[in-house]
């Protein structure tokens, strides 16, 4: 398989007036082409703040310190997604990596209509598409020379087409965007619009919504969590995506409709062939729908493996305590002794070992390294550092 | 203690709440100290009357006897304006006493039962807040006659109506809380909850609010002074000085600025105060709602 | 077993008011005849989606809400609650009927008496961070309780806060702190501290888990064992995750759109649910084991609105078993022996 997002050695600080939280160090992560892998962890580990770096999203008091990000998009060249300019990521947002967040309603502005916001994607980064459908639909206007309309808007229409034309072919011109914000002028430009709400009626289809036509005049208050949830997914995929980012996107739903929410985006991910990082504090939604699993635990990744590799065969004592947590029927729950470390106090050395019942002394003082135990499967974690161990001392 | 390392870290990060500090200070001062620094003449009993001294109209510019110079009909202006002072904030606090308590009183009483009792009371503020504010204020000093009082109760009347609703709508949004519920649930009555848990939550932004306001009601008693109605002639009030520097603000054809410190001076301390009042309230604005918002 | 807290019948109605002269129009239906019953030191789930109405059966049963009617009763002898109910057949508009209800039945409760009640019924709320006074210290937020009722004076007060902390596993030196300096989990611990000052009887736990960590729950239904356990209480635990239930209740009541659908043992319900809901429930539920297919059943539609449910039977238009006598008249529930029951025409097997 292919990689997609190659995540080395990132490491991002937030500087606060109570002081300095580490919130991620040194992380290393990489998506493959196709799969969707799951970033679990428990609340502040940093998982949202992980996949908030891929997009370059982080506000101050937040700063990237340092690593690379490298997106590896078909056809070009891999790109360090931290080292390019604005303008150039601003042209991967939404189109080659999209994010869904955990609060459906919080994602759409109250005040538009959802056909609104899922035009203004298409229209951000479709323009060359919808623009050579405005010419088809144009050009068989104009070959008509009979009836009074025709005639009357021939003008109009031969304007409109010389600027589709334009755009089809460099929608980058300064010309075009001159007429794009010009107010009365880029009523021009209204058959984009009407082509893009096309698109967004079939995405709202593809995200088995019942009736897309009215949903599309709707506001968000009127639709119901699950059904934000989709029509937000549908913007996210407005434009073929490689990457889709999703942040708990079921947290704050029905189990029900966390099921139907997680059998559209199995389907939706084999069909548009998307990779999908999703991120979750819930191990058994990750079991559900996940290729392979990473766990987090205050700013690093204690183990990464195949799905069924990791819930059959866990490591990392850690991985190991979560799995015992979580509520399975039949089985005793039993809890983890401690409590999440204050992101502004981390241990030294190993996060966990405050609360590992393993931990050694080496485990306080130093950070151990990611090791491959089999294919696929690496843990960071001293227990499984045998030979390390003796060469360090 | 530890609100006070946030305090001063906060003030080191906005300068201009230390200017504010400053000025109230020293007004406070000024205010405290005024018989030392402008004492009442022998004989004379209401200290708040300006002595005069003479009765020409013509406002003569500052000596060594009178340090800011005489108004019109001589009144003495660095007398006024030191006693202006202890005016100021008399009228200040008062007002902003009585306006908070009533404000608070009858915004809370709506906001938390609802229903009539909250229609009724927010009619009751609708009429108040139809008047023009100064136009009101001028009617309640004409119909209770000039005096200091009378300036006080027609700003309170003008001023009530926003508390009211102001403390009623954050008590709309506190009352919803699940911890006010969950104090209902243990048992509490509907008083204990309003005292205890809805008002601590929900009071300050009415302190932010009227901090902010004691400027204005400065500026407004003022204005009633200007035009005349409110305090008594002679009274020491800012107002008043302006008042009566009304007709000399343009000078004498060959010095326009001949009677500046008629007008200027009182003006000045009407400037500083306001501000200072405005720069307090502002900082403390920052400092009470990024605490509440962090958490 | 002797039964501590039972419901008969019990309706909560919100009325909808529209227009200029608030007339109105229809009910939010959001408790529509609930008979439940809960024994002494029994641990009962009652499960269902947001919407279902079972946060507000449990803020009715403790009369944070009023009911529109139906009886709730709290430690009454089986004779009385029976006489009641059928006095309410006979002779509904009888002195003796009312005299009874004012006496036992907690539905028509006010004033004295309900504050009263107070002391035996406890609720804790979903939301850790919204459940406390943010501007009270810990102490004080715990020391309320005992000074609404006046239990005992300062000094007894302090130690019962103390050993309350105890219980919950916090220490007295978090006792002079606010809520914002705690983490969810000891937050909910907090809250939970607040409802054992006043020894009570029976606690309603509101999705007490759904706003923490998995870790975090683990520890808090940990606690909550050991608590039962040591002071004698009798839960009603309020989820939409079937899999806690199944893992802590002791029985659980599955509820939709306002009324119970199956009753029983969790184990048994998530090996052999009876009811479509709780089929469709169970198979919604992801378990932590990627190798366990299940033959997914995803339920069509959304919940219908609780102001006009469907006739008949609740689920019928989600439902593919639904029958013509499922749209016209609604099932009770039924005992399928056991403590099991099912409101169904059509259970699966």
């Amino acid at each position: 398989m292919n990689k997609l997002v190659e995540i080395k050695g990132v490491s991002i600080n937030f500087y606060t007036y109570e002081g300095v939280v580490r919130a991620i160090s040194n992380l290393d992560l990489d998506i493959y082409q196709g799969e969707t892998l799951g970033l679990v962890g428990e609340t502040g580990c940093g998982k949202t703040v992980a996949a908030l770096s891929i997009l370059r999203l982080i506000m101050p008091p937040g700063r990237i310190e340092s690593g690379q990000i490298i997106f590896y998009s078909n056809g070009d060249k891999p790109t360090d997604l931290l080292a390019i300019a604005e303008s150039k990521i601003r042209t991967i947002r939404g189109s080659q990596i999209s994010m869904v967040f955990q609060e459906p309603g919080a994602a759409l502005n109250p005040v538009y209509t959802i056909g609104d916001q899922i035009t203004e994607v298409i229209l951000l980064h479709r323009k060359q598409e919808l623009a050579s459908k405005a010419l088809i639909t144009l050009d068989k206007l104009l070959v008509e020379r009979d009836s009074l309309s025709t005639r009357l808007f021939r003008p109009a229409r031969i304007i409109q087409r010389r600027l589709y034309q334009r755009m089809s072919d460099n929608p980058g011109t300064r010309l075009l965007g001159f007429v794009e914000r010009t107010p009365i002028i880029r009523r021009f430009l209204w058959r984009l619009e009407k082509e893009a709400e096309q698109i967004a009626i079939s995405l709202l289809k593809e995200v088995e919504i019942a009736d897309p036509y009215r949903v599309i005049k709707q506001h968000p208050h009127q639709l119901s969590g699950g059904m934000k949830q989709r029509a937000v997914i549908a913007m996210s995929l407005a434009c073929r995506t490689r990457l889709l980012i999703a942040d708990e996107p079921t947290t704050a739903l029905d189990v029900t409709i966390q099921a139907q929410i997680l059998e559209l985006l199995k389907r939706l991910k084999d069909e548009i062939q998307t990779s999908i990082l999703y991120i979750t504090h819930d191990l058994a939604v990750a079991a559900e729908i996940c290729d392979r699993v990473a766990v987090m635990y205050s700013g690093s990744i204690c183990e990464i493996a195949d799905v069924v590799e990791i819930y059959k065969n866990p490591l990392h004592p850690y991985t190991r305590a979560l799995l015992a947590a979580v509520p399975k029927p039949g089985k005793k729950l039993s809890a983890i002794k401690g409590f999440v470390p204050d992101p502004l106090d981390l241990p030294t050395g190993c996060c966990f070992h405050p609360r590992c019942k393993n931990a050694r002394d080496i485990c306080k003082v130093k950070e151990p390294i990611p090791v491959e135990i089999t294919p696929g499967h690496f843990v960071t974690c001293y227990l499984y550092d045998g030979e390390k161990l003796e060469n360090s001392g | 203690m530890k609100g006070l390392k946030f305090f001063f870290y906060h003030i080191r990060r906005n300068p201009l709440s230390i200017i504010g500090l400053v000025l109230i200070v020293t007004f406070a001062i000024i205010a405290i100290f005024a018989p030392l620094i402008a004492p009442t003449p022998e004989g004379q009993f209401d200290s708040y009357m300006i002595p005069r001294d003479g009765y020409a109209s013509t406002p003569e510019p500052p000596s060594a006897e009178h340090i800011f110079g005489t108004t019109q009909g001589q009144y003495d202006i660095f007398y006024g304006v030191i006693w202006g002072t202890r005016t100021a904030f008399q009228v200040g606090f008062i007002v902003m006493g009585a306006v908070l308590v009533i404000g608070i009183l009858l915004g809370s009483i709506a906001g938390y039962f609802g229903g009539i009792i909250d229609e009724i009371i927010m009619r009751i503020t609708d009429i108040f807040l139809a008047f023009p504010p100064l136009i009101l204020a001028m009617a309640v000093t004409i119909a209770l006659g000039p005096s200091i009082q009378s300036v006080m109760a027609a700003i309170i009347i003008v001023t009530w109506p926003s508390y009211a609703r102001v403390i009623r709508g954050d008590i709309l949004a506190v009352r919803e809380e699940d911890y006010i519920e969950a104090s209902r649930s243990v048992g509490s009555s509907h008083l204990r909850v309003i005292l205890r848990h809805v008002l601590p939550n929900s009071i300050y932004p009415v302190f932010i609010m009227a901090s902010l306001d004691i400027g204005a009601v400065v500026l407004t008693a003022a204005a009633l002074s200007f035009l005349g109605l409110g305090v008594p002639e002679g009274y020491a009030d800012w107002g008043q000085m302006i008042n009566f520097a009304r007709n000399w603000i343009i000078g004498t054809s060959e010095n326009t600025f001949a009677y500046w410190h008629a007008v200027t001076i009182p003006g000045l301390f009407i400037f500083f105060f306001v501000m200072g009042w405005n720069l307090l309230g502002d900082s403390l604005r920052d400092i009470l709602d990024p605490r509440l918002a962090r958490r | 077993m002797k039964t501590l807290v039972e419901t008969r019948d019990l309706k909560t109605l919100f009325p909808i008011l529209r227009g200029v002269f608030r007339r109105h129009v229809a009910d939010v239906r959001a408790v529509d005849g609930i008979s439940l019953s809960i024994k002494y030191r029994q641990w009962v789930g009652l499960v269902g989606e947001s919407g279902c109405g079972k946060t507000t059966l449990g803020k009715t049963i403790l009369r944070l809400l009023k009911p529109t009617s139906g009886h709730i009763y709290l430690d009454i002898a089986e004779e009385i609650r029976d006489k009641i109910s059928e006095l309410e057949v006979s002779e509904p508009t009888s002195k003796a009927y009312k005299n009874l209800r004012s006496q036992y039945d907690l539905a028509t409760f006010s004033g004295r008496k309900l504050k009263n009640l107070r002391k035996l019924m406890q609720l804790v709320y979903q939301d850790p961070f919204t459940s406390l006074d943010p501007r009270m210290k810990i102490s004080n937020t715990l020391l309320e309780p005992i000074s609404v009722h006046r239990l005992m004076n300062r000094a007894s007060a302090r130690e019962r806060i103390v050993e309350v902390m105890d219980m919950v596993g916090l220490t007295p030196k978090h006792l002079p702190r606010y809520p914002h300096q705690f983490s969810g989990g000891q937050r909910q611990r907090i809250a939970i501290a607040r409802t054992l000052v006043t020894s009570p009887q029976f606690i309603v736990f509101d999705e007490p888990t759904s706003a923490l960590d998995v870790s975090v729950q683990a520890q808090v239904l940990t606690l909550l064992e050991k608590l039962k356990q040591e002071q004698n209480l009798t839960y009603l635990y309020i989820t939409h995750d079937l899999s806690v239930a199944e893992t802590v209740c002791d029985t659980i009541a599955v509820m939709y759109l306002g009324k119970i659908v199956e009753m029983g043992d969790p184990t048994d319900i998530f090996k052999t649910p009876r009811h479509p809901y709780s089929k469709a429930l169970v198979l919604s539920t992801p378990i932590a084991d990627p190798t366990r297919k299940r033959g997914r059943l995803v339920l069509p539609g959304e919940v219908p609105s609780p102001a006009d449910p469907p006739p008949g039977c609740r689920f019928h238009p989600r439902c593919d078993r639904a029958t013509d006598e499922c749209k016209a008249i609604e099932p009770t529930l039924q005992a399928e022996g056991g403590e099991r029951k099912v409101a169904c025409y059509h259970p699966l097997d």
